[in-house]
C-alpha cells in the first residue's frame, strides 16, 4: 500500500485510539459528576465521590484537548467544517465543560450550602451535556451533515441546531451518557464503601442494562439507514479534495464493511461482551474488572461506529460528493508522519505517568480524610 | 461569502476570550517556578516554614490555574467554531503545534498537578519535589508550544501552499519550530510570566507585612520573588528588544504602527515618544520626538531605517497586483485540477497569492478589481496605528515601572528593613495590577499589530472566519460575556478570601510526619531554631 494512504489509515486508527481514550477517562469524570448528586445526598458524601477523581480529572481532561488537537492536526478539514457548523452545540458542549474545572476546584472552597448546591449542578450539567453532545455528533455522522465547499473550500453550513436532534442522534447521546454514568459508577465503587458504594452499583447497573438495549436498537436503526457510498474518487493515498469525487446512497449500505469483512461483527460483539460482563462484574462488586470491561464496551462501540462509516468521517447530506473521507481530509504526508512520530513516543509515556499517578493514589477515600484534609475538593 | 460584521464579531470574542484567559496564564507560568523554588528550598534545608510557604501560594496557584484551564478550552474551540477557513487553510501546519502541545505539557502539568495537590502525605519529598517541576515544566512548555503555533500567524516559515489541496502545507517541522520570532517570543512571554507572579507573591506578602501578619512567611516570600522578579524583569525588557527587532524585520507594518511612522524618513530616525496619530489622514497630530532613538532601537544601529506607511502602501499595491494572477489561477485549477497553463501562471504569482485574496473582499472577481479597490485593499494593510502605538507604550512603561521596582524592593529586603518601608511595602500591593495589565498589552501588540492578515502576507483575517450570521456571534458573545462575568466574580472572591484567612487554615488537620506537627508552640520552635 502507499505509503500516505497508511499513515492516514494510521491517523484513522490513532483518532480511534484518541477518542475512546477520551471517552473512557474523561467520560467516567463525567459519569461521576452525573451521578454526584445521587450517589452522595450529605455534602460530606458528595466530596468523597469528588475527591475519587479529584487527582485525576485534570489529567483525564486532556484527552478531550488532544482529542480536539489531533483532528485540527490529522484531519483539519473534519474539525473546521464540524466546529463551525455545530457551531450552537459547540458552544453549549464548551460552556458545560468550563464548568467543570470550577466546579472542582472552588466547590468546597466556601462552607455556604447554596454555593456547594450550585457547583453541584454545575458538576451535573459539564458532566451529562458534553457526554450526550459527544454520541450525538457521532449519531449525525450517520446521517450526514447539511455543508458543501466553495471552490477555494470555505465551507458553509445550511441545516439548523434543532437538525442535530434528531431522534437517532438522540439515542447516540443516551447511550454515550449512559457508558459515561456506568463508567462514573464503577469508579465510585472503586474508591468509596458503604452507602456511597451500594448507590453507585445500583447506577451501574441500570446504566449497564440500558447501553446494552440502546446499542442493540442503534445497531438495527442503522440497519434500515441510507448508508453514504463512495462510487468515483481519485485513489487512496492521492491528495485530493472533496470536490473530486462522486458519491450515492444506498439503503443498508452502512453494514457494507461488515459484509464485506465478516471478521469485522467481532467489534460490534466486543461492544456487548463488555456491557455485559461489565452488568456481571458490577453485580458481583468487581469493581475494578467492571472498570476494563466498560474500557472494552467503549472501544467496541466507537469501534463499530468508525468500522461501519470507513472511509467516511464526515458526510454532507446536502451534497453527498463533498463528503469528507479520510482520503480527501487529512493533513499531508509530512504533517502525519511527524505525528505519528510524536504520538508513538508520547502516547506510552502519557499512559505512564497516568499509571503512575493512579497507583500512587490508590485505594478509598474515606470521609474522616475528606473532612480533615484541607487540600481535598 | 463572508459578511464583514460577522469577521469583526468573532474578531472581538477571539480578543475577548483570549485577553481573558491571558489573565490567568501569566500567574501560572510564574507561580508554578516559584513554587518549585520555594520547595526546593524546603527539601534541601528541611525547614518547615518553606512546606508552609509552599503550601500557602500553592493554594492561590490553584484557584488561579482552574480558571486558566477552563477558559483555555474556549480557545481551542474557536479556531474551529469561529475561523474554520483558516483552520482548514493552515491546520496541517498549525494544528500540529497544538496537539503536540497537548501530547507533551498539558498532559504533564495537568496529570502531575493532582499528585501536587493531594500527594503532600503520599509522595516522599523528593518525589514531590520532582511532581512540583513537572508542573513547573509543563506549564511552560505549553506555552513553547502555543508561541511557535502563533509565531507560525506572525511570521510564517516553513510551510508552503499546494494548489492540488488548496491549503498550505508544511514543508519543514524544524523551520516552523526554530522560527526566531518564536524563540524570542517565548522567552520574552515565559518570563513576562514569572514577572507577574513575582510582583504577585511579593505583593500580597507586602499586605501581610503591613498588616503584621505571617511576617516570617510573608518576609521569605517576598524575598524569593523579588530575586526572581529583578532577574525576569530584566529578561523580558532583553528580549522584548530582541523581539521588536526580529519582529521589526519581518512584519514592517506591526513596526510602523508601533511607532506612528507615517512618512519613511532617512538614517539616524528620530523616535516618537510621544503622538497622537491619525488613521484617516495619516499623520501623528502632536507628537514628541527624540532624535536618532529610532534607528537605533530598532535596527540596533545609527544608519539604519524602516519604512513607514507611505512606501509599505505602495509595496502592497504592487504585490496586490502581482497576487492577482495567482488567485485566478487557482480558481481555474480548482475547476479543473489538470490545467498546466494555470499551474505555471499560479507558481510565477504565488509568493504574492495572499495579497490577491486582500483584494478579493471588494472584487470578487479579482481579474476585474479597479485601481480604486486595490488602492483601498492596499490601504488595509496598514493596522489600526492609535491603539497599537499606546499599547507598546503602556506596555514598556510598566516594564521600566517594574524594573524600577524590583531594583528597589530587592535592596531593602537585603538591607532586612524592608517592614519598615511602610510607603513601599503600600506601592508593592498596588503593583500587583501591573503585570497583567503590560501582559494584555503585549498581546494587543502582538495581534492588533497582525492585522489585516491571519497569517501576515499569506491570509487575510476577513477570509478566515466561518460563514455564520450574526446571529450566532450575538448568541455566542452574550454567553461568553455572562459566563465569564460570573466566573471571575468567583475567582476574584475566593482569591481574596483564601489571602485574607490566609497561611493559618492549611494548618488544619495536617497530621503526617514529624514535619507537619502543627502546634503553634512546634512552629514557633522550628523557626526559632532556623533563627
Amino acid at each position: 500500500m502507499d505509503t500516505y494512504a497508511l499513515l492516514q489509515i494510521t491517523w484513522w486508527l490513532l483518532l480511534g485510539v484518541l477518542l475512546i481514550g477520551l471517552a473512557v477517562m474523561v467520560g467516567m469524570d463525567m459519569g461521576v459528576g452525573t451521578i454526584l448528586r445521587y450517589v452522595g445526598r450529605t455534602d460530606l458524601e458528595r466530596r468523597v465521590a469528588l475527591n475519587i477523581i479529584g487527582p485525576h480529572w485534570e489529567g483525564n481532561q486532556v484527552w478531550f484537548v488532544l482529542g480536539g488537537g489531533a483532528v485540527f492536526a490529522a484531519f483539519p478539514l473534519i474539525y473546521a467544517t464540524a466546529f463551525s457548523g455545530f457551531y450552537v452545540v459547540m458552544m453549549l458542549l464548551l460552556w458545560s465543560m468550563i464548568m467543570r474545572p470550577l466546579g472542582f476546584e472552588y466547590r468546597s472552597k466556601l462552607p455556604s450550602e447554596a454555593w456547594r448546591n450550585t457547583w453541584d449542578w454545575a458538576l451535573l450539567v459539564s458532566g451529562l451535556v458534553p457526554m450526550v453532545v459527544f454520541g450525538a455528533a457521532f449519531g449525525n455522522l450517520f446521517h450526514g451533515a447539511p455543508f458543501h465547499f466553495s471552490w477555494n473550500l470555505t465551507s458553509t453550513y445550511t441545516g439548523s441546531f434543532l437538525g442535530l436532534l434528531n431522534p437517532f442522534a438522540i439515542l447516540c447521546g443516551l447511550l454515550s451518557a449512559a457508558l459515561s454514568v456506568f463508567m462514573g459508577a464503577v469508579t465510585v465503587m472503586n474508591g468509596a464503601e458503604g452507602v456511597i458504594h451500594a448507590r453507585a452499583r445500583t447506577l451501574a447497573r441500570v446504566s449497564s442494562v440500558l447501553a446494552i438495549v440502546l446499542f442493540a436498537i442503534g445497531g438495527f436503526w442503522v440497519r434500515g439507514m441510507q448508508g453514504f457510498v463512495l462510487t468515483s474518487s481519485p485513489a487512496a493515498g492521492i491528495a485530493q479534495t472533496p470536490l473530486q469525487q462522486n458519491v450515492s446512497l444506498v439503503d443498508g449500505a452502512w453494514f457494507a464493511n461488515f459484509q464485506a469483512h465478516p471478521v469485522l461483527w467481532l467489534v460490534p460483539a466486543l461492544g456487548f461482551a463488555g456491557m455485559l460482563l461489565g452488568l456481571l462484574a458490577a453485580g458481583a462488586r468487581r469493581s475494578h474488572l467492571a472498570w476494563w470491561l466498560g474500557a472494552v464496551a467503549w472501544l467496541g462501540v466507537i469501534g463499530t461506529a468508525g468500522t461501519a462509516l470507513f472511509p467516511f468521517l464526515l458526510p454532507s447530506s446536502s451534497m453527498p460528493a463533498q463528503s469528507l473521507t479520510v482520503w480527501n481530509s487529512s493533513s499531508s504526508q509530512l504533517t502525519l508522519t511527524w505525528m505519528v512520530g510524536f504520538a508513538a513516543v508520547f502516547v506510552p509515556l502519557v499512559v505512564w505517568y497516568t499509571s503512575w499517578a493512579f497507583y500512587v493514589m490508590r485505594g478509598k477515600v474515606k470521609a474522616e480524610h475528606v473532612s480533615a484534609d484541607e487540600h481535598a475538593y | 461569502m463572508h459578511d464583514i460584521n460577522v469577521v469583526d464579531l468573532s474578531r472581538l470574542q477571539f480578543a475577548l476570550t483570549a485577553l481573558y484567559h491571558f489573565l490567568f496564564v501569566p500567574l501560572t507560568l510564574g507561580l508554578s517556578f516559584l513554587l518549585a523554588a520555594m520547595e526546593t528550598v524546603y527539601v534541601t534545608t528541611g525547614k518547615p516554614i518553606y512546606r508552609e510557604i509552599t503550601q500557602f501560594w500553592s493554594k492561590l496557584f490553584l484557584i488561579n490555574f482552574a480558571l486558566g484551564v477552563a477558559t483555555g478550552l474556549t480557545m481551542e474551540f474557536e479556531f474551529g467554531t469561529n475561523w474554520s477557513f483558516y483552520s482548514s487553510f493552515v491546520g496541517d501546519i498549525f494544528g500540529a503545534p497544538l496537539a503536540i502541545e497537548g501530547l507533551m505539557a498539558f498532559f504533564l502539568e495537568a496529570t502531575f498537578i493532582g499528585l501536587m495537590v493531594f500527594g503532600w502525605k503520599r509522595l516522599k519529598r523528593g518525589q514531590h519535589l520532582a511532581v512540583t517541576y513537572m508542573v513547573a515544566f509543563g506549564s511552560n512548555l505549553s506555552a513553547l508550544w502555543i508561541l511557535i503555533a502563533n509565531s507560525f500567524m506572525q511570521t510564517p516559515t516553513g510551510a508552503s501552499f499546494n494548489p492540488v489541496t488548496m491549503r498550505m502545507e508544511l514543508s519543514s517541522l524544524t523551520e516552523l519550530i526554530f522560527n526566531h520570532d518564536a524563540q524570542a517570543k517565548f522567552v520574552h512571554t515565559s518570563i513576562a510570566g514569572y514577572v507577574t507572579g513575582a510582583i504577585f507573591v511579593a505583593g500580597v506578602s507586602a499586605w501581610y507585612l503591613l498588616k503584621r501578619r505571617h511576617v516570617e512567611l510573608a518576609r521569605r516570600s517576598f524575598r524569593m520573588a523579588v530575586l526572581f522578579g529583578v532577574l525576569a524583569t530584566a529578561g523580558v525588557i532583553t528580549l522584548g528588544d530582541a523581539l521588536g527587532f526580529i519582529g521589526g524585520q519581518a512584519q514592517p507594518t506591526k513596526l510602523a504602527a508601533m511607532e506612528g511612522l507615517w512618512k519613511s524618513e532617512p538614517a539616524p530616525m528620530p523616535f516618537n515618544l510621544v503622538a497622537f496619530p491619525s488613521q484617516k489622514d495619516q499623520v501623528n497630530r502632536g507628537q514628541l520626538q527624540v532624535p536618532y532613538a529610532l534607528s537605533l532601537l530598532v535596527t540596533h544601529s545609527m544608519d539604519g531605517t524602516v519604512p513607514g506607511v507611505d512606501r509599505l502602501e505602495l509595496d502592497a499595491i504592487a504585490r496586490i497586483r502581482n497576487g492577482i494572477p495567482a488567485v485566478a489561477a487557482l480558481q481555474s485549477l480548482s475547476a479543473a485540477p489538470g490545467d498546466a497553463a494555470a499551474l505555471a501562471t499560479f507558481h510565477a504569482h504565488e509568493k504574492d497569492l495572499g495579497y490577491g485574496f486582500l483584494v478579493q473582499r471588494y472584487a470578487a472577481d479579482v481579474t476585474q478589481a479597479t485601481d480604486a479597490q486595490i488602492a483601498t485593499a492596499a490601504r488595509e494593510t496598514i493596522p489600526q496605528v492609535a491603539p497599537i502605538f499606546w499599547s507598546f507604550r503602556v506596555m514598556v512603561l510598566m516594564g521600566l515601572l517594574m524594573l524600577a521596582y524590583f531594583v528597589l524592593a530587592v535592596i531593602y529586603s537585603m538591607r532586612n528593613n524592608i517592614e519598615h518601608q511602610r510607603w513601599f511595602l503600600k506601592i508593592a500591593v498596588w503593583m500587583i495590577p501591573v503585570p497583567f495589565l503590560a501582559c494584555e498589552m503585549g498581546w494587543l501588540v502582538a495581534e492588533l499589530g497582525r492585522q489585516p492578515w491571519t497569517v501576515y502576507g499569506m491570509l487575510p483575517t476577513w477570509m478566515s472566519a466561518s460563514t455564520h450570521g450574526v446571529g450566532y456571534m450575538i448568541f455566542s458573545l452574550v454567553g461568553f460575556v455572562g459566563l465569564y462575568t460570573a466566573f471571575i466574580i468567583a475567582e476574584m472572591y475566593l482569591m481574596v478570601r483564601a489571602i485574607r484567612i490566609g497561611p493559618d487554615a492549611s494548618h488544619a488537620g495536617e497530621g503526617a510526619g514529624p514535619i507537619t506537627d502543627t502546634s503553634q508552640a512546634a512552629r514557633l520552635a522550628g523557626y526559632a531554631q532556623e533563627a
